[in-house]
């Protein structure tokens, strides 16, 4: 048990390394975690204490976010990640053995604290599953010899740091690289390019390029730019999205990994451009592993000049990038949502308008960019917006990079001209007969073989990148029950259809799953699914009925096979309710009978 | 001088202020959009989604969208009924709603905008969530039940009354009215009937403890005349049924 002067000491001191910012809450209650292994209510109130704000903002913050526990929990908290493609490589199996072997239950903790055993959202390793996160670290290629290994570490209490660095080990596997992904960039050439050239003219080639925001929902990025520079204000901020939430996608964890570099010189860029001196990096809670190389990256880059006072030595050049780490919300993705994480708050999306950039963070204008476009946009800076716009269709300019995982033999990063077909992408990562495809993630599309000729590009299919494979082996329903629990349990609460229709829709496909539905189930999940779609506050809730209402359509079979009774089946019979009043009464004559099938039921 | 901007709400044309949204339009035109959360004496929330309309084909929620000249908007169609229905029959299987057994059943707004848009009955599969009735205040009971967390009282108590008493926390699912003490109970806060906060709620969520049942069944607020004759019970006097902790 901790001392409460203790107690209070350590708080004082994280509070104060974060500048006593209310901002920087969420960053706070991060590191307490670390040094508590949970959150307990003394620990709330005295961050609360020292920040100067109402304890129940603290708790708001500490009871949404999936990382932060108001429960004791286990000083090793493994959760294994649990994405239909986990699920594929046998994550189940493998969490059942790891909690028995603990002596422990699935979502408990055991009772001497030391772990804790559970699962989550898609933890962005689908290419290097099954994966699993232990106190935040990302865990890759579980086996049972290794969960073997992990419980004798666990069990001898041995520091994370002394583990074996191959569990840790996450690889980038780009299979195919193109206008982003492939050419070399000298680091500072996109900063030298906006100098020489200046804000318009770069902000002229990104409208040239047609680029449009590589996070799925397909905005230009030059009219977001030009929006946030016309904006109000002497205070700006370049927002990088990082929070690579959507399951089935990775790109942004290999362009975060391995681009770093041009990821933040895209940011820069985008900073002289709209005339802002701060940049703030969302990176996903999932990705905390690659925290310190990012820092170091940060910093090499401050040291030669390309970030921080006075880029290139120009002195009106200010910029500087800081890194915010998220703690488990799918809908943190959202960029209003995003923002509001940022300032230190629970992830409610904002009504809009206003939009970010007029009024983003702190209320300021803000452009918020996904991570592969702003490494799109520090290539555009170098090498022009024609030369970018050759790549692509007419209204999809340019390239995108897909995340690879499920049914095939290559799993990982590709990198395609935009207009690139399904069939095409299936060939190149080997999906050897593919039934169908979750496109987009489970915000995005299911789609079966009929579709396998469209194109991937906003006029077309659009998407974020997640492509998820499924082979004629597999059973469609469950990823899409995989889905609807993933949706009810990231569904952040705001709005009625999302709230409860989220929870409606995973029970009805539990209900389906498990054999106990009928035809009047499907008609109610489409009329839920269109309620949600039409209804809802955000982007959420409005794709989260997708992977249900598209699978009805595409795998209506899937549906079919499993159904009690092809024609509606009520749970209650009229007429056996009916038994004891003809048995009291003593009548057995038609009319105490509801037809006629039932009267001939009755007759000896 | 300079023509009135208007748009068209099912086909009648409506004048607006810059900057007004279509509820406040409507509701300055005396045309009814069933709402819950919105209340027009705080900003728009947006979160009950039953104010939505439908706007050159998009639907929005009338009670945060800006109105434009011109503008198409369409509010009384079976499409949007039935939307409107869905989102009722949600919240009554979220809660624990027992109308019969609801000292503010006829005085109700959640259930006068159901019967509005046409619910007479449960539909979903109801959750039945384990919540506890806070009764330590003296003056006051608070049946968390009846929540549908449209945080008027959040806001009333924080932004009218400076007290901050209630929060809501949680995510998804398990989003859920709290009160903020060390103890979680109303009788720690200072909290009085004579609060914004107390008469705001659209539920029987916040009661009266001293008085019931005062206007018998049958006579009540909604029970000869819909709300949209009527008009929301946090907006009427107590001579009309409403505001009864004033």
């Amino acid at each position: 048990m901790t001392e409460p002067s203790a107690l209070t000491q350590n708080i004082r001191d994280i509070v104060q390394r974060h500048h006593k910012m209310p901002t920087r809450l969420l960053q706070i209650l991060r590191e307490v975690q670390d040094s508590l292994t949970w959150l307990p209510t003394a620990a709330l109130n005295a961050v609360a204490e020292e920040l100067g704000i109402a304890p129940d903002k603290v708790r708001s913050v500490a009871t949404f976010y999936s990382f932060l526990y108001t429960e004791p929990r286990g000083s090793y908290d493994i959760l294994f990640s649990d994405n239909i493609t986990d699920r594929m490589l046998g994550n189940r199996e493998l969490l059942h053995y790891v909690a028995d072997r603990f002596g422990v239950s699935i979502n408990g903790t055991r009772a001497d604290g030391r772990v804790s055993v559970g699962t989550t959202s898609c933890t962005g390793m689908c290419d290097q599953g099954p994966a699993a996160l232990v106190n935040g670290y990302a865990l890759t290629r579980l086996t049972k010899a290794r969960l073997d290994r992990i419980v004798d570490l666990v069990n001898t209490n041995t520091p994370l740091e002394q583990w074996p660095r191959e569990f840790f080990e996450v690889v980038s596997h780009i299979h195919r690289a193109d206008s982003v992904l492939g050419r070399h960039f000298a680091d500072g050439a996109a900063l030298r390019a906006v100098l020489k050239r200046g804000p318009s003219a770069i902000l002229e080639e990104m409208s040239r390029s047609g680029l449009r925001g590589q996070g799925g929902a397909g905005f230009k990025s030059a009219s977001k730019w030009l929006s946030c520079r016309d904006a109000p204000g002497e205070v700006k901020y370049v927002v990088c999205n990082a929070d690579e939430g959507e399951p089935g996608t990775f790109k942004d964890r290999v362009l975060m990994q391995d681009y770093a570099d041009l990821v933040f010189e895209g940011m820069t860029v985008c900073g002289r451009v709209i005339g802002a001196r701060q940049g703030l990096v969302y990176l996903r809670g999932e990705y905390r592993y690659m925290v310190d190389a990012l820092q170091a990256t940060l910093q090499n880059r401050r040291e030669a000049g390309l970030l921080g006072e006075a880029i290139l030595g120009n002195p009106s050049f200010d910029f500087d990038i800081d890194i915010h780490l998220g703690a488990g919300a799918y809908v943190c993705g959202e960029e209003s949502a995003l923002i509001e994480s940022l300032e230190g708050k629970h992830g409610v999306p904002r009504i809009r308008p206003p939009f970010p950039t007029t009024h983003g963070y702190l209320n300021k204008p803000t452009v918020v960019n996904n991570v592969e476009t702003f490494a799109s946009a520090a290539k555009i800076a170098v090498q022009g917006g024609d030369w970018f716009a050759s790549r692509g269709t007419a209204e999809s300019k340019g390239t995108k990079l897909l995340s690879l995982s499920g049914d095939c033999e290559r799993p990982g990063i590709y990198e395609y001209p935009f207009g690139v077909t399904v069939c095409q992408v299936l060939e190149d990562c080997g999906a050897k007969n593919p039934q169908g495809i979750q496109m987009a993630g489970p915000a995005g599309h299911m789609i079966s073989e009929k579709w396998f000729d469209r194109r991937i590009c906003f006029e077309d299919l659009a998407t974020g990148g997640s492509f998820m494979v499924f082979d004629q082996s597999r059973d469609i329903l469950d990823g899409i029950r995989n889905f609807a629990h993933f949706f009810a349990h990231e569904s952040c609460g705001f709005c009625t259809p999302c709230r409860v229709g989220t929870s409606l829709m995973r029970d009805l496909v539990d209900k389906v799953h498990t054999g106990h539905g009928t035809r009047a189930d499907l008609a109610e999940m489409r009329k839920l699914g269109q309620i949600m779609r039409v209804g809802s506050h955000c982007g959420l809730g409005q794709t989260a009925p997708n992977p249900v209402l598209d699978s009805l359509d595409q795998f209506p079979e899937a549906y079919e096979r499993r159904l009690r009774s092809t024609a509606f089946e009520p749970a209650f019979d009229m007429n056996a309710a009916l038994e004891q009043a003809r048995w009291l009464t003593g009548r057995t004559d038609p009319d105490a009978y509801l037809d006629e099938q039932a009267l001939l039921g009755a007759m000896p | 001088m300079s023509e009135q901007a208007t748009f068209t709400l099912d086909g009648r044309t409506v004048p607006f202020q810059e900057g007004q949204t279509l509820m406040a339009a409507a509701l300055a035109a005396g045309i009814y959009i069933p709402h819950l959360c919105f209340n027009p004496e705080f900003p728009p929330h947006g979160s009950c989604r039953v104010c939505l309309v439908k706007v050159n084909g998009r639907m929005v929620a009338s009670c945060t969208t800006p109105a434009m000249a011109g503008q198409v908007v369409q509010s009384e169609t079976e499409e949007i009924r039935e939307i409107r229905r869905g989102i009722l029959q949600m919240l009554f299987v979220e809660g624990n709603h027992v109308c019969p057994a609801c000292e503010k059943s006829g005085a109700c707004q959640l259930q006068a905008v159901a019967y509005y848009v046409g619910m007479l009955a449960p539909h979903y599969t109801h959750f039945y969530p384990r919540r506890p009735v806070d009764a330590s205040h003296p003056d006051a009971l608070l049946d968390f039940n009846r929540c549908i967390l449209c945080e008027l009282c959040v806001r009333a108590s924080r932004d009218v009354d400076g007290k901050n008493v209630f929060a809501v926390q949680g995510r998804g699912i398990k989003a859920h009215l709290v009160v903020n003490t060390p103890s979680g109970k109303l009788g720690a806060t200072d909290f009085s009937l004579t609060d914004k906060a107390a008469q705001v709620c659209p539920t029987g969520t916040i009661l009266s403890k001293h008085s019931g049942y005062e206007i018998p069944i049958g006579q009540r607020l909604y029970d000869r005349k819909p709300i949209n004759v009527v008009g929301d019970v946090a907006a009427l006097a107590v001579s009309k049924g409403g505001r009864r902790h004033d």
